[in-house]
């Protein structure tokens, strides 16, 4: 028994979502994709130890749900789609989880996506062809 | 005889619905995004187009990880919209054409490709985004749509060179169908992004742009490489950029690219638009 190794294994910060990490994250997965449904959200609110056991999660599952530790529920290999169905809601956003891994502010993580507006339309216009208002 | 007249790209991210839903397309952060669409607007308005095949990725709302198809395409008189988890409303439902929807399953694993095909398929924001940018919203949406959905999300997903061949297959697929049909190709997702990891946040302007360009003239290079060295450049979502190939294949080869328009950042995202009119 062994998981295949992969080209991809070597790029550095980057985890892709592939068997391991989907046969891992299954349970958690399962239960964030329940989320789809307002009902199961409800049921969930009401009592999150009952719905996290109804999914069989392991108890190190669970206790990163129940303290909602986004940033560990994506490293123990959950999808970040299916990981966003339980936190958006609770105020987290796709950009709140990338700055969490790198250490830093939101803040600072959409200044530093925000840098590659400068120079942009000079770029494009050295390129050609493109629309630029 | 149905017609493949032409093939779109955009982003499908959910900021793009969120900007939508509250009226801040024409606010500084995205009004040059949201303008770059004015070309490929005005051109769908003239050419009226019968049916728009949409390639995007599930995200978690038709398809749950116990099974992934490679490749599902919509076989339904309708699809619907859902809530993805945060209770957003649900935009109109899209009529389908099942007629056409099996023509080209039929067509297509007649020629190789291992289709999915689902009677009921509920379409989320990577389907939906695409054509609310592009129309605007409707309670009667003014085309039929059918959705062809690729994994992108769970490795193995398909390669670029194979994504490129289905759309190779799709377009003999249209132009096989006897209906008199305007059909247009919409191939969504990309381009750079990555939202998890610690390198998550980088966009790739030179990769980005190099892509466009290898859609528009030379889709080998881009079909050429491995999932794992587009990820090394584009991030673990970027990948989704392999959609945009599946829009190439069906057009043919001297497609003219009659727009083109590339802004970064939205969200995480680098964002390009393409506009290809078969010839």
């Amino acid at each position: 028994m062994a998981w295949n190794k992969h080209d991809y294994d070597g790029i550095s910060g980057t985890y892709v979502f592939d068997g391991r990490r989907a046969h891992d994250s299954y349970a958690l997965n399962k239960m964030f994709y329940s989320f789809n449904e307002e009902s199961c959200r409800k049921e969930f609110d009401a009592d999150p130890t009952a719905y996290c056991d109804k999914f069989k999660l392991t108890e190190a599952q669970k206790r990163l749900v129940l303290d909602q530790d986004f940033l560990g529920i994506l490293r123990a290999g959950t999808n970040i789609y299916y990981m966003a169905k339980f936190a958006v809601p609770r105020g987290l956003t796709v950009q709140d989880a990338g700055a969490a891994f790198q250490g830093i502010s939101t803040e600072a993580f959409k200044a530093k996506l925000l840098e590659k507006r400068e120079g942009l339309v000079e770029r494009l216009e050295k390129e050609g062809g493109y629309w630029n208002g | 005889m149905a017609k493949l007249i032409g093939g779109v790209t955009t982003s499908h991210i959910p900021a793009i619905g969120n900007a939508i839903n509250d009226g801040l397309t024409q606010e500084h952060y995205w009004k040059r995004f949201f303008d770059g669409y004015g070309p490929v607007k005005q051109w769908l308005v003239e050419k009226q187009p019968d049916v728009l095949i949409v390639v995007y990725n599930d995200h978690g709302l038709n398809f749950f990880l116990d099974k992934v198809p490679t490749f599902a395409i919509g076989c339904a008189d309708e699809y619907h919209n859902a809530d993805e988890g945060w209770g957003l409303k649900p935009v109109a439902p899209f009529a389908g054409d099942a007629e056409f929807s099996w023509h080209l399953a039929e067509s297509l694993i007649g020629q190789n490709f291992d289709m999915c095909t689902c009677q009921e398929m509920k379409v989320d924001h990577g389907f939906v985004n695409p054509l609310r940018v592009l129309f605007g919203d409707h309670e009667r949406w003014p085309f039929k749509a059918i959705p062809l959905a690729v994994n992108t999300v769970q490795h193995p997903i398909p390669s670029a060179r194979r994504c490129y061949n289905l759309g190779q297959g799709l377009g003999k697929a249209i132009a096989s169908y006897p209906e008199d049909l305007k059909v247009v190709i919409v191939g969504t997702g990309g381009l750079s992004h990555q939202l998890q990891g610690e390198r998550a946040g980088i966009i790739d302007v030179e990769y980005d742009l190099a892509c466009i360009e290898s859609v528009i003239s030379n889709p080998d290079w881009l079909a050429d490489q491995s999932n794992a060295e587009i990820i090394r450049k584009a991030g673990t979502e970027g990948v989704e950029v392999i959609m945009w190939l599946v829009m190439r294949g069906a057009l043919n080869e001297k497609a003219r690219v009659l727009h083109k328009h590339y802004h970064a950042p939205i969200s995480n995202t680098g964002a390009g638009v393409l506009l290809l009119e078969n010839c």
